[in-house]
């Protein structure tokens, strides 16, 4: 019952920051509501039993990536309204564009079979030891896969950022 | 389960005021310590030995003006100080404080939330504390403060990194991530600092920094920027970014008493044959000892040592630190393979 109640507004929370995210004239405090709408969703994986990836989310997206969003914000120093005005044709694109992946995302939803998802409560898949283990047992390969595809992402961000030198 | 609920309250009650009144007599140490190293007194005024200089700090500080500056976003500017309070007491929570007491039979742990992903809950918080200073900088309107803002952002997310390799060799080593099993296993004289020197080492350094402390202060660098993040700022606003400081000293030396001094535990103390309660307040009072030893070197270090340039800041995070802690990892993964 309790946790009904934190999930109404723990849900209400994300979708008001999201919408807010895009509301907002500033652009700091769009990224402010889209770093509380990053802890909501936090606080939604806790009601999952899965601490572990809502903990990983908060020090990843919270702690580093929205820093470095405001760090760069702050340093650009945009917090003049007019910078974030377009062209009329460039905002109507934008809607259809949105409307379609939205109408995409329904359709899909409406065939997908809720019942099949399995109780996170009685599986325990969320705590740290049992999702260590499905990830160096059974996802080995694709695990270090993609800690690659991060350091190629770092090499290459470094190698963009001193293009000068070469 | 309701006694678990009022328990966990009070407990949760009795840290933050325990954390609030270490935070008041830390300044008058520190003041009193900064006489000792420049050979005069400190204060000694108010109160005998000057204890009610913290008191008299406070209602000070109740009593300035509040000035808001014209330009600045009104909401944020009173965000960026509570936030920076609330962030520096959420990390108490997750460590324990002592083994558990009995009350009639029923067993209280000494610890708020035993989460089994403890560490990680810190380093969350860690790494969501720099909000506040981000938040009031901007919020200031005001170059100095932005600046000091810019800086504590980058200075903070360079030195997480180090700070969390440090760690991993203790959760590779302990193989738990939650708190109490990590000071469970350093019973006796068994402490992580005996097999991680060099992670203490590391992790030590990276406190200095995140809690913006000298030789690392600067954001709040005053030779260049004024006053940093809280150039703006006044009355108890100023008061909590000031405060936020000592409770943040306070609760890192907790950390590292409970990540590496072997928390709540003493050569002997178990074998003294105490009953449960009163073995449980003098575990405590071993934790608060070896908190108090690392405010001191806290304070040392920041009587001794000049400011670090920013760029030397910055190498010494990113080419010594980090380094050193990824080689720290190898090794202990390799002792670790060799032994088993």
């Amino acid at each position: 019952m309790f946790t009904e109640y934190i999930f109404h507004f723990l849900s209400i929370l994300s979708l008001f920051s999201a919408v807010m995210v895009l509301a907002s004239k500033k652009p700091i405090h769009s990224v402010l509501f889209l770093t509380l709408a990053f802890f909501a969703i936090a606080g939604h994986y806790v009601l999952l039993n899965a601490q572990f990836l809502a903990v990983v989310h908060v020090i990843v997206y919270a702690g580093a990536i929205m820093v470095l969003f405001l760090f760069t914000v702050m340093l650009l120093n945009l917090n003049k309204d007019e910078q974030s005005q377009k062209p009329m044709w460039v905002k109507i694109m934008a809607v259809i564009a949105g409307g379609m992946l939205m109408l995409t995302l329904i359709g899909i939803l409406r065939k997908y079979d809720i019942q099949s998802v399995q109780d996170p409560m009685t599986t325990q898949i969320g705590l740290v030891k049992n999702l260590g283990k499905i990830l160096y047992n059974d996802y080995f390969v694709p695990f270090e896969l993609s800690s690659v595809l991060f350091l190629t992402a770092m090499v290459g961000a470094v190698l963009l950022g001193k293009k000068e030198q070469i | 389960m309701t006694t678990q609920i009022i328990y966990k309250t009070l407990l949760a009650t009795i840290i933050l005021l325990l954390s609030l009144i270490v935070a008041m007599y830390s300044t008058l140490i520190e003041r009193k310590m900064a006489g000792w190293f420049q050979d005069r007194h400190g204060p000694n005024r108010t109160g005998p030995w000057g204890l009610l200089q913290p008191l008299a700090d406070g209602i000070k500080l109740f009593f300035k003006e509040e000035f808001m500056p014209a330009s600045a976003d009104k909401f944020l500017y009173i965000l960026g100080p509570s936030l920076t309070m609330f962030i520096a007491l959420l990390i108490s929570a997750a460590i324990p404080w002592g083994p558990d007491l009995v009350i009639n039979g029923a067993v209280y742990p000494l610890q708020v939330a035993d989460v089994n992903i403890g560490i990680l809950y810190i380093f969350a918080v860690l790494s969501i504390g720099v909000y506040g200073i981000m938040i009031g900088g901007w919020a200031s309107n005001n170059k100095y403060a932005l600046l000091g803002a810019v800086r504590a952002s980058s200075q903070m997310i360079s030195y997480e990194l180090a700070m969390s390799l440090s760690i991993v060799t203790i959760v590779m080593m302990t193989g738990s991530l939650s708190m109490s099993e990590i000071v469970a296993q350093q019973q006796g004289f068994n402490w992580n600092i005996f097999y991680q020197p060099l992670g203490f080492l590391i992790f030590l350094i990276c406190a200095f920094a995140e809690t913006n402390r000298a030789p690392f202060d600067l954001p709040e660098c005053e030779t260049e920027l004024v006053g940093g993040y809280h150039t703006e700022y006044s009355s108890m606003k100023l008061g909590f970014y000031l405060f936020a400081e000592y409770i943040n000293m306070f609760i890192s030396g907790a950390v590292m008493a409970t990540l590496f001094l072997g928390g709540y535990h003493f050569p002997g103390l178990d074998k003294l044959g105490l009953s449960p309660n009163v073995f449980a307040l003098v575990s405590f009072m071993v934790l608060f000892t070896k908190i108090t030893f690392f405010g001191f070197i806290f304070m040392w270090v920041r009587w001794t040592l000049p400011r670090f340039r920013y760029d030397q800041l910055m190498k010494l995070g990113w080419k010594s630190l980090i380094p050193i802690a990824i080689l720290n990892v190898v090794i202990t993964g390799v002792v670790i393979l060799l032994n088993l």
